[in-house]
């Protein structure tokens, strides 16, 4: 097999007295959606800031398409190929949606150096014609005028997912995509990462259950900073370490 | 926040101002107040300060309470070129600019690692080490200054005559003014403005933050440096004073009560203490208890500052 697109060895953070993360290996395949789950407090994000570059590793190396970017800073992390999504939505919110995206699109290597000084943006067409295009694939193609700030939560967290996609990434970080959306705005968003892991790898932290195991390919769970298990969605719910520690409360 | 854009009557009110301000010597000297000529010259170096400050702290948000020392450095520059026989204008401004835009990379390279207080705090520290090397530098005429043999030339064109002089800083301040609106506008403008809204943000889009707010640092003190030279040739003399960390705080000032972060917030700022100053000195010697209430009142009923009262509201 192809070695994975993500490669994370034996991470391990410590806050204070607090173990966060544990020698975690957790991979992800070119062309999967892997999801992490656990409980609320098991360091889901935490990982997610480690692997994004937000924060540093104790030790351990994470490794993206086969490069070790353990010390590379989030900025190049991105520009390596790796994008990411907040859980708390992370907009610019007097900007327009469009702005918004325009500016994912600009600090982007292959977009050109974002040191020019003469030129208004606004007549780089090139810019904000391709951001209409990612603004479109989430749906937001009538909002383009829209402050950020007056869009509805739902909408918000599409607009963070077509800044992550105007990166143009190989390895998308989703951190819990549907917080704090409604079931209809939920279904909305679960379609579209279906629709984007056709052509993006995924990785998904998600609380939703009923999201999860439709879109994961492989699931892992991570417990008090240690990965209990990683499969297959059938494998992991049929796992009883796992339904003692997390699922049985919900299946 | 939204990004800067000029509002649609800014372009014919900068046009007019720029006309009132080519014809002010001449109407001046012909109503028998040419005395005037040096404080227009003083105001509009200022205001190229001020504005210089207000690149690095309204556009790229970032507070700096040393932004005295780039001036200063800009002044000690001039006289130090004059001192070793270049009196070119043409040749001593850039070499202050070049020599406060680099002091200014080195503060920056290691204060921009800080954030919030710690950044005001190292700024300023730095400033005041500035200060007393050139206090303590005998060559240069310890905390007497360096004063200037006369006033240099501009393309040969000698400045002792005072609308000589205006016209200079009359077009390095337009010069400024053109670039900084320009770039604002531009990439690198709005780049620096996202930056100071949500810096993680910005690096989670794949921006290197560190290296944009460094080059609008060393930018905004390179011509903090162009207006110290042009200050040292109006004054006659590089004084350490120039670099005194109340200098810092005048030009923060002027950038508050003309308005944060609006392109002319400084110029407006300059302004109005400078001539509040001028006109209340005549009045009392007590005169900062007068400017200090006005400025009070501006805080209070014009936060944004001045500048913000001739925009409409967004956002």
């Amino acid at each position: 097999m192809a070695d994975p697109l993500l490669d994370v060895r034996q991470l391990s953070r410590r806050f204070a007295a607090v173990d966060a993360l544990k020698a975690v290996n957790f991979s992800v395949n070119a062309g999967e959606v892997h999801a992490l789950i656990g409980p609320n407090g098991a360091g889901k994000t935490t990982f997610i800031h480690h692997v994004s570059g937000a924060l540093q590793p104790d030790s351990g190396s994470v490794h993206l398409a086969g490069r070790d970017v353990t010390r590379l800073p989030m900025h190049a992390r991105v520009r390596a190929g790796m994008a990411r999504s907040y859980q708390i939505t992370n907009v610019f919110p007097g900007l327009s949606a469009l702005d918004n995206v325009a500016l994912a699109v600009q600090g982007r290597a292959d977009a050109g150096s974002s040191f020019r000084f003469w030129r208004p943006v606004r007549t780089e067409t090139a810019l904000f014609d391709e951001a209409a295009g990612h603004l479109e694939q989430v749906g937001l193609s009538t909002q383009k005028a829209s402050l950020a700030g007056n869009l509805s939560h739902g909408e918000q967290r599409a607009l963070e997912l077509a800044m992550a996609l105007a990166t143009k990434p190989q390895l998308l970080l989703l951190d819990e995509p549907m917080a704090g959306t409604g079931p209809e705005e939920s279904a909305r968003m679960v379609e579209l990462i279906e629709h984007l892991a056709r052509h993006i790898t995924i990785l998904l932290v998600e609380h939703d259950m009923a999201a999860v195991f439709r879109l994961a390919d492989r699931i892992s769970v991570l417990v008090n900073g240690e990965l209990v298990c990683t499969g297959t969605p059938e494998e992991v719910k049929s796992d009883a370490g796992v339904r003692r520690a997390y699922l049985g409360d919900h299946l | 926040m939204a990004f800067y854009q000029a509002a649609s009557w800014q372009k014919p009110a900068l046009i007019t101002f720029g006309i009132a301000l080519l014809a002010m010597p001449a109407v001046l000297t012909s109503f028998d107040q040419a005395f005037y000529i040096g404080f227009a010259t003083r105001v509009l170096i200022f205001a190229l300060a001020a504005s210089s400050l207000n690149l690095v702290l309204g556009f790229g948000g970032m507070v700096s309470l040393g932004h005295a020392a780039f001036l200063g450095a800009g002044a000690y520059a001039a006289a130090i070129c004059q001192q070793a026989g270049i009196n070119e204008a043409l040749i001593a401004f850039p070499a202050a600019m070049a020599a406060a835009g680099l002091l200014a990379l080195l503060v920056g390279a290691i204060s921009l690692r800080t954030r919030g207080v710690y950044f005001i705090m190292i700024t300023l520290a730095f400033a005041q080490m500035a200060y007393y090397l050139f206090v303590s530098a005998r060559a240069w005429g310890g905390d007497d200054g360096l004063p200037l043999n006369g006033r240099m030339q501009f393309a040969g064109i000698p400045m002792s005559d005072d609308q000589t002089l205006y016209f200079v800083a009359f077009s390095a301040f337009t010069a400024a003014m053109l670039l900084f609106g320009r770039l604002a506008d531009a990439r690198f403008g709005r780049t620096l403005q996202a930056i100071r809204e949500n810096e993680t943000r910005m690096a989670a889009l794949g921006y290197p933050v560190f290296r944009y707010r460094l080059l609008a640092f060393v930018l905004g003190g390179a011509f903090a440096g162009l207006a110290g030279a042009l200050l040292a040739n109006l004054t006659g003399l590089a004084s350490p004073n120039l670099l005194q960390w109340t200098q810092s705080g005048t030009l923060l000032v002027m950038v508050i009560i003309g308005g944060v972060g609006y392109l002319y917030g400084g110029v407006v700022g300059a302004v109005v203490l400078l001539l509040l100053e001028e006109s209340l000195v005549g009045v009392t010697e007590h005169w900062h208890i007068i400017l200090g209430l006005l400025l009070l009142a501006i805080v209070l009923f014009a936060p944004k500052g001045v500048a913000a009262l001739f925009r409409k509201r967004h956002g």
